[in-house]
């Protein structure tokens, strides 16, 4: 089997190869493949339930594929030991649709958390590049004392992608990040998203079903549809696909080759 | 429904809830050992488990140990053998009641506070988050917790022990008209180290339990706040069961002549 990657020119950041999971009879990702290149940001777009969240939980080893391989930098993830997959994991951040802050720690503990636990760094120096990271997201220091229950949606979101970037990860994974925000608040945040992958030089992977923010932190968009990738193109080639399905979803029409399993009246 | 489909699907999740369990726990288990380690969060969890729990601990043990002077005093007044109150009321604390009622009260205290805790944490995707952030979610929120509870219950129950025969005394001296003197040496002299130090055990082994059912049933919580609500009866639930399931055990094997 390949444990390293077989490929001409430059190895890509993220590669999936064939990559199936079920849960119990529900096949959630169907031999999905999909490449990231180094240094770009890729989105990921399609419906509720077509497997996009359980695609980044098996990169992140989260969960585990029934079949297929994951390449990181060339490694195969799936075939490491604990140990190398939890140093592979340090090149990662990730945003999670529900912020996901740590409820009993303050704002600054959170955005540093990863820094003293994960890297075992002084309090002292990773409050101090937390509070800068918070800076770089447009939060003061006051709000660095707050606990996450005290902020409102878009702010929780900020603090998480500070916590994101943090450790400045050369990967990062957004989760529907604009989800539940207000469309000038999903903007902002877009901005910052831009803005701090192009800082760090990060290669990003999001995953989300808003056009507008897909639009705004895309290089390339790819489509899922019931775990597989059926479309894969440039952002600008996105209203040229000649896909049914991808002129569907980025239209939001009711009718066309993409059947929601919902019960007709 | 097919009867027999019935009764497969219930075997089927039966066995494989068990696997998960067994997985879990060797998991668990397999990280106390390897570092990192996280003292701090090791005296926090000692404080929240051990600590808190001792009012009520010390008070069921109290009041049991009353009540148990009560009855066998009732009982042995039948065949005038009231003398043995002092002698069975500190094998009874000190053998089940201190360990197994001390148990039982914490597994209410504590599965159901773990298990809520990181049932939410679990559906918030925070456990996620601690991957992602480098951090082991078994080093930093089972191991802690398992290690204080098996350290802290012995604690508890020594204290429990102490109390409860000391509830018998106060009942035994105040209300049945015991001698004191005498009811201190009988206590002392049929008093046994096996019969404190196996008590320990059992409660060494119910801390375990209590602390694992919690963080099980947490870990493994889904779809909100109703799954979240279902965990932590899960978890009161199985670890009540598991800890006088095994106490039946422990007690035929560490008390069997």
């Amino acid at each position: 089997m390949a444990d390293k990657q077989q490929s001409g020119g430059e190895t890509p950041k993220i590669e999936l190869r064939n990559v199936t999971k079920r849960f119990g009879p529900k096949v959630v990702l169907d031999g999905l493949s999909l490449t990231v290149p180094r240094g770009k940001s890729l989105v990921v777009i399609g419906g509720s339930g077509t497997g996009k969240s359980v695609m980044l939980k098996c990169v992140l080893g989260i969960l585990h594929p029934d079949k297929g391989d994951i390449f990181v930098d060339g490694e195969n993830v799936l075939k490491m030991s604990a140990a190398d997959r939890e140093q592979t994991l340090r090149k990662f951040g990730m945003l999670f649709q529900g912020s996901a802050l740590f409820d009993s720690l303050s704002v600054w503990q959170n955005v540093a958390f990863g820094l003293i636990q994960g890297r075992k760094m002084k309090r002292a120096q990773a409050k101090d590049i937390a509070y800068a990271k918070l800076a770089k997201v447009g939060l003061g220091p006051e709000v660095g004392v707050l606990y996450p229950a005290e902020l409102s949606g878009g702010m929780q979101k900020r603090v998480a992608l500070a916590r994101a970037i943090a450790s400045d990860p050369e990967i990062i994974f957004f989760d529907e990040p604009t989800t539940g925000l207000d469309p000038i608040m999903a903007d902002v945040i877009n901005d910052l998203i831009v803005a701090s992958v192009k800082d760090l030089g990060a290669t990003a992977l999001s995953i989300t079903h808003d056009m507008a923010s897909a639009r705004k932190i895309a290089d390339e968009i790819a489509m899922i549809y019931k775990g597989k990738i059926i479309w894969k193109g440039p952002r600008a080639e996105i209203d040229s696909s000649g896909n049914d399905f991808v002129d569907q979803f980025i239209h939001g029409r009711a009718d066309g080759p993409i059947k929601m399993e919902v019960l007709k009246p | 429904m097919n009867f027999f489909a019935i009764i497969g699907r219930v075997v089927l999740a039966l066995f494989g809830e068990t696997g998960r369990l067994a997985l879990f726990t060797w998991s668990s288990v397999s990280h106390i050992v390897r570092p990192p380690f996280f003292g701090r969060l090791l005296g926090q969890q000692m404080m929240r488990i051990g600590y808190f729990s001792l009012p009520v601990v010390a008070l069921t043990a109290f009041f049991t140990g009353g009540a148990l002077a009560l009855q066998i005093y009732y009982g042995g007044n039948k065949i005038n053998s009231e003398n043995i109150v002092a002698t069975i009321v500190a094998l009874g604390i000190t053998r089940e009641l201190g360990p197994v009622l001390g148990g039982l009260m914490v597994a209410g205290r504590v599965s159901a506070a773990i298990a809520a805790e990181l049932g939410t944490m679990r559906v918030t995707e925070q456990i996620d988050a601690l991957t992602t952030l480098s951090t082991n979610p078994f080093k930093y929120l089972v191991v802690p917790r398992l290690v204080a509870a098996v350290i802290t219950l012995p604690l508890l129950v020594l204290i429990a022990d102490i109390i409860g025969i000391m509830g018998g005394f106060v009942v035994g001296s105040a209300s049945l008209h015991f001698n004191s003197g005498v009811y201190v040496t009988n206590t002392v002299n049929f008093l046994k180290a096996t019969d404190v130090t196996n008590g320990l055990i059992k409660a060494a082994v119910f801390g375990f339990i209590i602390a694992l059912m919690g963080c099980f049933h947490g870990f493994n919580s889904k779809g909100g706040a109703q799954g979240v609500g279902r965990a932590t009866t899960n978890a009161v639930v199985t670890a009540s069961i598991l800890i006088l399931a095994s106490n039946y055990v422990m007690t035929s094997l560490l008390f069997a002549k």
